[in-house]
């Protein structure tokens, strides 16, 4: 198969998903403008107005009344987007629950932003983190191609029948939605052929099989048994995940699964870390291996569903594993998500690493190569001496 | 499209349709809702006169109508509102309480 015909350009993280969001051409978006998602929905906007695409663009009052409408469409048989982040995600917050119960396939590239207060616009996984539970498939995107990538697949992922559940795809706020990325834009007809017709869960507009969405269950109550399905559509999404990213893969030349490794042959010690943090650790990560040191990191791309058994795999032999969080869970003292669903995943495990947890870049503070360093050595240390000398650490804050 | 709930109470997570919708129309006949009644209107067939305005008001659909006269209330899905004794221009219906009704029911007399 031809592989290439793709064009290099010099986007914008969010230009890139409005990019992706044409190519797509789906049959609704509605959406509202929150900084800094904005250029996603003026950007395609745009391309509606000028007759780019034949999507109906819904200019709602809120995002509670975008997401209203977009789960109004998708049961009506539309393929739907939508856009958000932050402050946005959390007006949302009822109709995730719907989207995801009702089984509806909607992408939305959420752009991670810190929820207030204090109020702040800069970037942290606070939002899309307070989601985890609410039955979205998360994806997160370390740059601008990823996000475009992300956004393509998500479609095929939301849609396929083993699934049916909404996707969020995300994209660290102003790093990638506002930082010049160069990437490649595949050929609109290639993602059209690869994400084809939608397929769907059921219909409302069908008139010779009329069917009724949202009906209250309080009465006899089959609530339990429907939340026992999505459950099952999320076990499901692991398998149908890396399928497209297989598929992705043979059109793009990018590969795609639950979750990106490097080094994890030889590594003694690993970092774990999603978003764009991944990619200043992994550039650590390069220079301390071309010293010799036996590190290995992974980039985590699906946190839901969360890849918990074969992370544990992956994990076992090593000594010891940083979780880098770029959220915190005000548990008091259990550390960010990620890092206590990995640790929890090894509880049954005889042979497990220390772990450790680095809460880093909250309301967008910079990681930076020198805080990566001096986590690298602690862990490093870590690893050496057989003991966790601080189980949640707050990487970068001034003490 | 003939959908089977018979069962329904039965089912296993695996066996309802995808995102609790329903597949068929008019199933909520089987649904029967009249058992959260706490009162219950009781007809007097001497006092009315068939105008049907009772079956015009009641919300729940359960004057039950045949040849233009009144057949009977339906009690599997009366809630009990007491709109069609509101309503009612020859006080003929009377709303009494559902538990006196019942025990009375059982008991015959
Ligand atoms: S009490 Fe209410 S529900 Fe029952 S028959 Fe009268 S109007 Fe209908
Ligand atoms: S409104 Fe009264 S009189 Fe008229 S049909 Fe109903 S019960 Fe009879």
């Amino acid at each position: 198969m031809a592989l290439l015909e793709s064009k290099t350009v010099a986007l914008v993280g969010n230009d890139a998903v409005a990019e992706a969001m044409r190519q797509v051409n789906p049959d609704v978006v509605a959406a509202y403008p929150i900084t800094p998602q904005t250029d996603i929905v003026q950007t395609f906007s745009a391309m509606a107005a000028d007759g780019l695409v034949k999507t109906e663009l819904v200019n709602v009052e809120s995002e509670h009344s975008a997401m209203s409408a977009c789960i109004g469409a998708a049961a009506s048989g539309a393929r739907v987007m939508t856009a958000t982040c932050s402050q946005g995600l959390a007006l949302m917050w009822e109709l995730l629950y719907i989207a995801s119960g009702l089984r509806l396939p909607i992408v939305m590239p959420n752009v991670n932003r810190a929820l207030s207060a204090p109020i702040n616009i800069h970037c942290d996984h606070g939002d899309s983190m307070g989601a985890r539970d609410s039955g979205w498939i998360q994806l997160f995107s370390e740059n601008a191609q990823e996000a475009y990538d992300n956004i393509i697949q998500a479609v095929r992922i939301s849609e396929h029948p083993d699934v049916y559940l909404p996707v969020m795809v995300l994209l660290d706020g102003f790093i990638i939605s506002h930082a010049v990325d160069r990437m490649d834009l595949m050929e609109d007809e290639k993602v059209r052929n690869f994400i084809g017709e939608r397929s769907e869960p059921y219909t409302m507009l069908d008139s010779k099989n009329p069917t009724c969405v949202g009906p209250f269950d309080g009465l006899y109550g089959y609530f339990f048994e429907f939340k026992r399905q999505q459950e099952e559509a999320m076990k499901n999404s692991f398998q149908v995940i890396q399928d497209v990213g297989k598929e992705f893969e043979k059109i793009s030349g990018r590969s795609y699964g639950l979750f990106q490794t490097l080094g994890m042959e030889d590594a003694e010690f690993v970092v774990i870390a999603q978003g764009s943090g991944a990619g200043t650790i992994r550039h650590q990560v390069e220079c301390m291996r071309s010293s010799g040191i036996p590190v290995g990191m992974i980039k985590l791309r699906s946190f839901r569903p969360f890849p918990a058994k074969q992370l544990v795999e992956l994990l076992s032999g090593v000594k010891a594993v940083a979780v880098f969080d770029r959220s915190d869970t005000f548990a008091g003292g259990m550390g960010g998500p990620v890092f206590i669903e990995l640790r929890s995943s090894f509880y049954e495990q005889e042979k497990k690493p220390l772990i450790t947890n680095y809460i880093y870049g909250l309301g967008g503070r910079d990681l930076s190569i020198a805080l990566v360093k001096q986590a690298m050595q602690e862990i490093h240390e870590m690893a050496s001496s057989g003991r966790v000398k601080q189980m949640v650490n707050y990487l970068g804050l001034k003490e | 499209m003939s959908w089977d709930i018979s069962n329904i109470q039965e089912w296993s997570w695996k066996e309802h349709p995808i995102g609790a919708v329903i597949k068929a129309p008019g199933n909520s006949r089987l649904i029967k809702t009249g058992g959260w009644r706490s009162l219950r209107p009781i007809r007097d067939e001497e006092q009315c006169n068939d105008c049907l305005i009772c079956f015009i008001f009641c919300p729940e659909m359960s004057i039950l109508v045949a040849d233009e006269k009144i057949e009977k209330i339906d009690l599997d899905f009366c809630k009990g509102c007491g709109i069609c004794a509101e309503e009612c221009p020859r006080d003929a219906i009377e709303i009494i309480d559902e538990i006196e009704a019942q025990t009375k029911e059982k008991s015959g007399t």
